[in-house]
């Protein structure tokens, strides 16, 4: 290509994008991550702190607690200048401070849920309802690759608003979970406003 | 791959917890000019993190999780690296994630890869 070797552009910025994959333990997300992510998921226990975001000096207090999180992260190389990440949630409760630094910049917010255990994930519907600003839609993963509840019920057990787009995917098949991610940027893009001021 | 058990994690950045800029999880780093010289005189943990940004351009989380580093760690041992010119910190392009210039070209390579 002519442009490829222009002088002024050696390395040319790459941008990244990222997509949160929340719910409740054992809904499918670190399958859903796997199945779309072009490296093996980096799922190793990964040493996060509280440290830089829950200190503040002028109270005195000076805890600089240190927990092991399992993180659960995904790459998908989108062209030569554009990397989307995908992002699980740790499910477990004590993780949940976790949630604001892993959400904080996404695009997207896809949540996760089981019909056999809605209620795992009813916390990760509550978070994006009440503590984040990050557009969600809730996807029911099709364990058996069959619908078992009409997605009213679904919506109604769950609580969410109409607003809140609701869709199935197959965590296992790739195609399937590129669309439920499509379905939350698409969200995304309904929700903000077309221009954003720089 | 796993975090130096003898040491408290914020011994190795002078007991800071912040940074100046807030790096995303997702946000990259990359070494435009390798200098071996400058790696050796590094302390180990970010050594691991330049040696491991030079293969090429990866995210604070993969940089972490890869050196056995706390996220919290690596961010502030990437910025003193970034302020000596060792690392790069890309530059977020666009404004904000919600920018639709950036959601159409993810959903366009989405599209595409599906």
């Amino acid at each position: 290509m002519a442009f490829a070797s222009s002088p002024d552009r050696v390395t040319p910025t790459i941008t990244s994008a990222k997509i949160v994959v929340a719910g409740g333990f054992g809904v499918g997300k670190t399958t859903l991550v796997s199945t779309v992510s072009e490296i093996p998921p980096v799922n190793t226990e990964a040493w996060m702190t509280q440290a830089s975001r829950t200190v503040d000096p002028l109270h005195g207090s000076d805890e600089k607690t240190t927990t092991t999180v399992a993180m659960d992260f995904g790459r998908v190389t989108l062209a030569r200048d554009l990397i989307l990440y995908l992002f699980g949630t740790p499910g477990q409760p004590r993780f949940w401070p976790m949630w604001d630094d892993l959400c904080r910049g996404a695009s997207a917010a896809l949540v996760l849920v089981d019909t056999r255990r809605l209620d795992v994930s009813f916390p990760a519907v509550n978070y994006f309802e009440n503590d984040s600003d990050v557009p969600f839609i809730v996807a029911v993963n099709l364990f058996d690759g069959r619908q078992t509840h009409p997605l009213d019920q679904v919506r109604d057990a769950l609580g969410v608003a109409d607003s809140v787009p609701l869709v199935t995917l197959d965590a296992r098949d790739r195609r399937s979970s590129v669309l439920g991610l499509l379905a939350s940027l698409t969200h995304t893009m309904e929700k903000t406003s077309p221009v954003t001021a720089r | 791959m796993t975090a130096n058990p003898w040491v408290r994690p914020y011994v190795l950045t002078g007991g800071r917890t912040r940074t100046r800029h807030h790096l995303y999880v997702h946000t990259l780093v990359s070494v435009a000019r390798y200098d071996p010289a400058a790696s050796l005189r590094l302390s180990p943990e970010a050594r691991r993190l330049y040696e491991r940004a030079s293969v090429g351009a990866q995210s604070v989380a993969e940089l972490s999780a890869h050196c056995g580093v706390s996220l919290g760690v690596t961010r502030v041992l990437l910025e003193d690296l970034a302020a000596a010119d060792r690392v790069q910190i890309n530059d977020e392009i666009y404004a904000s994630p919600y920018d639709h210039r950036l959601l159409k070209r993810v959903i366009d390579g989405l599209r595409e890869f599906a």
